[in-house]
């Protein structure tokens, strides 16, 4: 018979290097964050806790934002890093509701790059902008030694003019509100990780890299209250949910059978074991609206081909509050929490 | 999506939660073993639906938490050799040891690589003549086949530069070692659905007689595991104990015969420390003399300190069953996923992460 050892060691503290989950938008990069910018640049005026900072001057409020872009591969089906140096600012000023007006971009090569693989994905940039109706005004490039970066690494900044008549904010959420999401999630990552893992599915799933001022446009000249958005990059739509719940002091409730993924997607999560709820969109957002304009807004929202998918998957509460609670589709209950760092495949 | 929705049916949950509401008269404690069950259950919140004269444990089956602190200190060690490309599944890469994580190695420099198979892994020997390439080969009967197929194919193509670091484990020995225990609370087994598509069930029948208690091998769909539970509680309320089959769709008696002998081609049956639990006789795989060359342990000679297990961490009384993660002092306040104490709150199949991640405020 065998004795149980009913302990385990006690761990060594983790010497402190920043790890690759650090990057992941889950709970180590929060404390990343809070630990080191917010600790330090608090009082420079940091607007640590939403996509981009809103600042007066003169008599116009102006929404302004960063970004750094690295991906792998460089080219997924759907599009490229330079598609998403432009949408995923672009939608960081939208989701401040600003149209967005111009961009910086700062490019670090790494030596040995294909000139015509630049050359792509500047012409990307250039039709994205188009698309978005942003103008593409300044840039820098710097070069790396070879081994020091992973060909392209892309960093833009974005001012836009904020059109939106009441703050949108996680601080602006209130319990009854009802949410939204402009679509189907799950695609982007998806597209990246197959090229990566080298699968092939009967249908292929690219990417949903897309401008999202439009369908906010349509939100806001419609009339309706529009308390906050989010869009659902990094840690998916689970952890912008935890971010405002957090920070706007409420509970959130969502329907799992609600929640918009395409087969093709599901799939692919349930080869990778990855649960689609974490997994990174570039042209998908959430937002929270009054319930006496959800139906309203779902309306508009789906008259933008971006957005045909859009629907209403849960509700806001007073509390428990920082909570988010799943509904799950057999009916049982759960908390969606926020992962620690990136998502990793389990092993059987 | 076909074969997965009608696993996940709201309304088919909802009849068989009846029908097992009218079934059970008596208390009776549940062990799943496989940690993809716990998975789904919390994830699912399949405990909600569930009459309150059924508790469920969630056992051992989680090969990244059962995984011991030398091994990983062993992998961290040969990570960080400047020749070494280290290979391994994903959620191995965050469990701590005594001198960090394979992903801490890999901030500090180490060529760390998270792979969806061992065949990926001697891709990248082949690819890389000049580089020594290990695979952590960590698993159940699940991941067996796979990792010795791997083996027997860099033998037969003489791929001198590839080896593995095992820490294979065995099903039915830690069942044994739980129902032999004297702190024994379960009444049933939920077998693990997806070691026993490769095993077959035919093992777990004479632990099922000798120890008198209901085996049903269950599937990891919502449906399946409540269906399980189901077969279970019918065969204690009836006063039997069997072993019975809820996966047929995956699994036959005999197992998968192909699968099977590749793994004793390769693999011997040797004994193996389970971390949080102990040693425990015959539970695992070593590799056999003939393939004893690609053995990294042998290879690269990481000799790794015996870790004392000692602290506040009672990951041995959740891996069998007698304490539920929450029940821990540390749970959810020194021990989180980011500063773990113990195995289990690492792997999202771990019991305590699970439940952190799923369940935690409910039980607040």
């Amino acid at each position: 018979m065998t004795e149980f050892n009913s302990s385990c060691p006690v761990m060594r503290p983790a010497e402190e290097r920043v790890l690759l989950a650090h990057g992941g938008g889950g709970r180590l990069m929060h404390q990343l964050i809070e630990r080191v910018f917010v600790a330090e640049w608090a009082s420079a005026g940091l607007q640590a806790r939403h996509d981009g900072a809103v600042v007066r001057v003169g008599g116009a409020r102006l929404a302004f934002t960063t970004d750094s872009y690295v991906v792998r591969p460089l080219e997924f089906p759907g599009g490229n890093i330079g598609d998403l140096a432009v949408n995923g600012t672009v939608n960081d000023l939208a989701m401040c509701g600003a149209r967005p007006l111009y961009l910086s971009a700062g490019f670090i090569l790494e030596e040995g790059l294909e000139i015509e693989t630049l050359r792509r994905v500047a012409r990307s940039m250039r039709q994205a902008a188009a698309r978005a109706g942003v103008a593409l005004v300044t840039g820098d490039t710097k070069v790396v030694d070879k081994g020091k970066g992973d060909g392209i690494f892309i960093n833009t900044a974005g001012i836009g003019v904020v059109e939106a008549p009441a703050e949108i904010a996680p601080q602006a959420v209130r319990a009854g509100d009802a949410v939204i999401v402009s679509g189907d999630l799950g695609a982007h990552g998806v597209a990246v990780l197959s090229v990566r893992e080298g699968l092939e599915f009967e249908a292929p799933v690219t990417s949903d890299t897309a401008p999202l001022w439009a369908p906010v446009e349509g939100l806001l000249k419609a009339g309706l209250e529009v308390h906050c958005l989010r869009d659902l990059t990094r840690g998916g739509l689970a952890s912008a949910l935890n971010e405002i719940a957090g920070a706007g002091g409420v509970g959130i409730e969502i329907r799992e059978t609600a929640v918009p993924v395409r087969e093709a997607v599901q799939g692919a999560c349930e080869i990778l074991g990855l649960d689609p709820l974490y997994v990174a969109n570039e042209g998908r957002f959430v937002a929270f609206v009054p319930e006496r304009d959800a139906a309203r807004a779902l309306e508009v929202l789906r008259g933008f081909q971006v957005c045909a998918l859009a629907a209403r998957i849960g509700a806001v509460r007073a509390g428990p509050r920082g909570v988010v609670e799943l509904e799950s589709r057999i009916g049982g209950h759960s908390i969606l929490d926020l992962l620690s760092g990136e998502q990793l495949p389990r092993i059987c | 999506m076909k074969f997965l929705d009608e696993y996940r049916d709201a309304a088919a949950v909802e009849r068989l939660a009846g029908a097992l509401r009218r079934l059970v008269r008596r208390p009776w404690t549940i062990m799943e073993i496989c940690g993809g069950q716990t998975h789904t259950i919390v994830k699912s919140g399949l405990e909600g639906l569930l009459p309150a004269e059924i508790t469920l444990v969630h056992g051992p089956g989680c090969p990244v938490c059962v995984t011991p602190v030398e091994l990983i200190d062993q992998a961290v060690a040969m990570a960080a050799r400047p020749e070494v490309i280290f290979c391994s599944f994903g959620d191995m890469l965050r469990v701590p040891g005594t001198a960090g994580s394979l992903l801490e190695a890999k901030a500090a420099g180490a060529d760390v690589r998270m792979v969806y198979s061992p065949l990926n892994a001697l891709k990248l020997a082949r690819a890389n003549p000049g580089k020594e390439v290990v695979f952590f080969a960590v698993g159940f009967e699940t991941t067996a086949p796979a990792n010795a197929m791997a083996v027997w194919q860099a033998e037969r193509e003489g791929l001198g530069n590839f080896s593995m670091l095992v820490a294979q484990v065995l099903v039915p020995p830690a069942m044994e070692a739980i129902l032999s225990s004297p702190q024994r609370r379960i009444d049933a087994f939920l077998a693990p659905g997806h070691v026993c598509t490769v095993m077959g069930y035919q093992e777990y029948e004479p632990l099922s007689r000798r120890y008198g208690v209901p085996m049903v091998v269950t599937g990891f769909e919502p449906l399946d595991l409540l269906e399980g539970i189901y077969l279970a509680v019918a065969q204690l309320e009836g006063g039997r104990a069997e072993v019975e089959n809820q996966y047929r769709r995956a699994v036959r008696r005999e197992g998968n015969r192909a699968a099977q002998e590749r793994i004793v081609e390769v693999f011997e049956v040797s004994p193996r420390k389970w971390r949080g639990i102990g040693e425990i006789p015959s539970s695992g795989l070593r590799l056999r003399q003939r393939y004893r060359r690609f053995d990294a342990e042998e290879r690269f000679g990481v000799e790794a300190a015996r870790v004392e297990e000692a602290g506040e961490c009672i990951a041995g009384l959740v891996l069998q069953g007698v304490k539920k993660p929450f029940e821990c002092p540390a749970f959810g306040t020194r021990c989180t996923p980011e500063t773990p104490l113990g195995a289990p709150m690492v792997s999202s199949e771990g019991a305590c992460a699970a439940y952190y991640q799923y369940g935690r405020r409910q039980h607040d």
